[in-house]
């Protein structure tokens, strides 16, 4: 297993400066000019006059811990399997790890033609250095035309360093996937910064062409039992005393504000004017069985913690009610709900922009309103619970 | 102790404004600011520069303009800045933007040995989180990114234990120096500027590098040394809404406003407990 490849220096300068960094204080020596090693992948497709036909198959990245799949890379192997029927090539899956068989087995039920395993007690743990030589080593061998990564931050960490070792393209946070069959390119688009509009990223002359992608954004295919695949087990034989890094522990910290998956959210904004409001929007977000979030003016404001911040700059939620109080709706917000299926605002500016992009108005004092609602959805709730039998009972969203 | 942090100067997008008629960013008169999670990178070498001794040099791929970035760095407390420029360096994606830095780091690391990098996560603009990565697996060196505290460090030693969020939660992570550490918001209160280093920044003029100091391969930075290129920028198609229903008197009647409202999300049936509910009261 070779050591990750830095980018061969194409002067005396610059492989001297680098051998004299690494005799000083570790910096890696680049391999010797002209060795194997120094010429990449790419290099070599580039003299070859850039054929890629020897490339095929739409890969997923299984991202794990202790045994457990990322729901994002099943979310990944729906949309590589559409992309690998269009581009009649098959669908493969990457997964590393230790005692990790049974998630080649998952895979294959969730759409893997062909899985690579990487197995060993040294990848127990998640570590950049050893998984993407992994992964890299893996990409070398079989030679896919696309791989897939969450964009998670682990799945960030490991695919930068992946395309950097294999040279080639990878676009970030794909929340939208296609194929180009004539041409065989990947398409990778995601929300500019702007919000409004998308880009698509391209990696035309380099391959594996590569993305990460938002989870929770792409459908979770069922899982059919039945499905047949292969797993095909790769060596790895990286020592311990290889890798300059060491996991000391591990502190599990779910977060409580779960907005991605919420059904309904209540969000409040500069009108709630400080942490008394949020405290009104609490009891509203538990009346109506709701999860609460925040635009980024109330969290910088610090009437409120960042977990429950939506926009640009927060998190992007696709509830089916969002309910905006207090929220003027600058597009930065915007971009982090406008896909909600119905949105309510509550304002007392009735130009407020949120009232463009709202399904209902209420233009009024928020603190007026939002304890109606409170005890109009508590006598609701209240009179739907005399009538409904104990059990049928349901919590909402 | 020589710590490089590398920064982006990037549009502050907080303040860019769409022209509704073309759907186009407006970005005429948008600031241009330090990339946020960078200016936490370099809070994060000042204090380790305050609690050891040593420099804290600033690094910087970009226009000329770029310069204005590095001088507020400066004016935050580090001590020399570089400006990696080039026309050949435009358009650079990840790939070719890490290569120029790792050029540039070895050039630094050659004047004065580093022993850590720091840099923000991700760029409020491209949004990859994806140079660094770049930049330590050139290096050879050990990435840890997304830190959100560095618990130990000891350069003498060559060790340091970081917390890294994770997905799920937070690793304890031990490593060698150097290495590449990448941070966020969560890390640090980055200090405002003192006067004195503001008079610093003014007076300071950083260095320019370009590709012929860094002796560079031309095929291997800017458009051409970019496998990923954005080929088309375009509207998604946005679910026509119906305009606006306002429910009346919701200033005069909070209750009756209360009461329509929630009618008519019983009618859609987007939370599930209403339409039951709002059944049973009838």
């Amino acid at each position: 297993m070779s050591e990750p490849v830095p980018a061969a220096p194409k002067t005396k300068a610059t492989a001297r400066r680098a051998t004299a960094a690494t005799a000083r204080n570790g910096a890696s020596a680049p391999p010797a000019q002209g060795s194997p090693e120094q010429t990449t992948m790419t290099e070599r497709l580039a003299e070859e006059g850039r054929d890629f036909s020897d490339h095929k198959g739409v890969w997923v990245y299984i991202q794990q811990r202790d045994g457990v799949a990322a729901p994002v890379g099943w979310q990944l192997l729906g949309q590589a399997t559409q992309m690998a029927k269009a581009l009649g090539v098959e669908t493969g899956a990457v997964v590393v790890g230790h005692d990790v068989r049974h998630l080649a087995e998952q895979a294959i039920q969730y759409g893997a033609d062909i899985v690579y395993l990487v197995d060993a007690p040294v990848l127990r743990q998640y570590r950049t250095h050893s998984y993407a030589l992994a992964v890299a080593e893996v990409i070398r061998r079989h030679k896919p035309e696309i791989v897939l990564y969450g964009s998670t931050n682990d799945g960030r960490d490991l695919a930068g360093a992946v395309a950097t070792i294999v040279k080639t393209g990878l676009a970030a946070d794909a929340t939208q996937l296609g194929v180009e069959v004539e041409t065989r390119l990947l398409q990778a688009s995601r929300p500019d910064f702007g919000g409004k509009l998308m880009s698509t990223i391209l990696c035309k002359q380099h391959r594996p062409q590569m993305a990460t992608c938002r989870p929770g954004v792409f459908e979770t295919p069922k899982p059919d039992p039945k499905r047949k695949g292969h797993i095909v087990e790769e060596p790895f034989d990286l020592r311990e005393e290889d890798i300059p890094t060491r996991v000391e522990a591990f502190i599990p910290e779910k977060s409580q504000v779960d907005l991605a998956s919420a059904k309904a959210i209540v969000s409040g904004g500069r009108g709630m004017g400080g942490p008394e409001g949020f405290a009104l929007l609490e009891e509203l977000a538990e009346a109506l069985g709701a999860t609460m979030g925040a635009s980024r003016v109330a969290v910088n404001a610090g009437w409120v913690s960042y977990e429950h911040q939506v926009g640009q700059t927060g998190q992007t939620v696709r509830p089916k009610l969002y309910i905006a109080c207090g929220i003027s709706g600058q597009i930065q917000h915007q971009v982090g709900m406008q896909d909600a299926d119905i949105i309510v605002a509550i304002n007392r500016d009735p130009n407020a922009p949120i009232f463009k992009l709202a399904t209902y108005g209420l233009v009024g004092d928020v603190f007026e309103i939002a304890p109606a609602l409170i005890r109009r959805a508590r006598e609701l709730r209240a009179k739907g619970a005399e009538r409904e039998p104990v059990g049928a009972r349901k919590n909402g969203a | 102790m020589h710590a490089v942090v590398t920064i982006k100067q990037v549009p502050d997008t907080s303040e860019v404004r769409i022209d509704p008629k073309t759907n186009t960013m407006i970005r005429g008169g948008v600031p241009s600011i330090v990339n946020p999670d960078d200016t936490h990178a370099i809070e994060a070498a000042v204090a380790l520069k305050e609690q050891f001794g040593g420099k804290v040099t600033i690094l910087s791929m970009g226009p000329p303009q770029a310069i204005a970035a590095l001088k507020e760095a400066i004016s935050l407390g580090a001590d020399d800045a570089v400006l990696c420029s080039d026309r050949g360096f435009a358009a650079a994606d990840t790939l070719a933007t890490s290569y120029v830095l790792w050029a540039a780091i070895l050039k630094l690391n050659e004047e004065q040995p580093v022993d850590v990098v720091l840099s923000g996560k991700q760029a409020i603009d491209g949004d990859t989180g994806q140079v660094p990565p770049g930049v330590a697996t050139r290096l050879g060196w050990p990435q840890l990114t997304y830190v959100r505290k560095i618990r130990e460090i000891d350069f003498a030693a060559k060790r340091v234990v970081v917390e890294r969020v994770a997905d799920g939660g937070v690793e304890v992570l031990e490593s060698r120096l150097p290495a590449v550490i990448t941070v966020g918001r969560e890390i640090n209160e980055p200090r405002y500027a003192s006067l004195p280093a503001m008079l610093r920044a003014a007076r300071f003029r950083p260095r320019t590098w370009d590709k012929t100091y860094l002796e560079l391969d031309p095929q291997q930075i800017g458009l051409r040394g970019s496998p990923t290129i954005v080929s088309k920028v375009w509207a998604p198609p946005r679910r026509q809404r119906d305009p606006v229903i306002m429910i009346p008197n919701a200033d005069r009647d909070p209750d009756g406003a209360a009461a329509k409202l929630l009618d008519l999300l019983a009618e859609d049936g987007v939370l599930d407990w209403l339409p039951a509910a709002a059944q049973a009261a009838k």
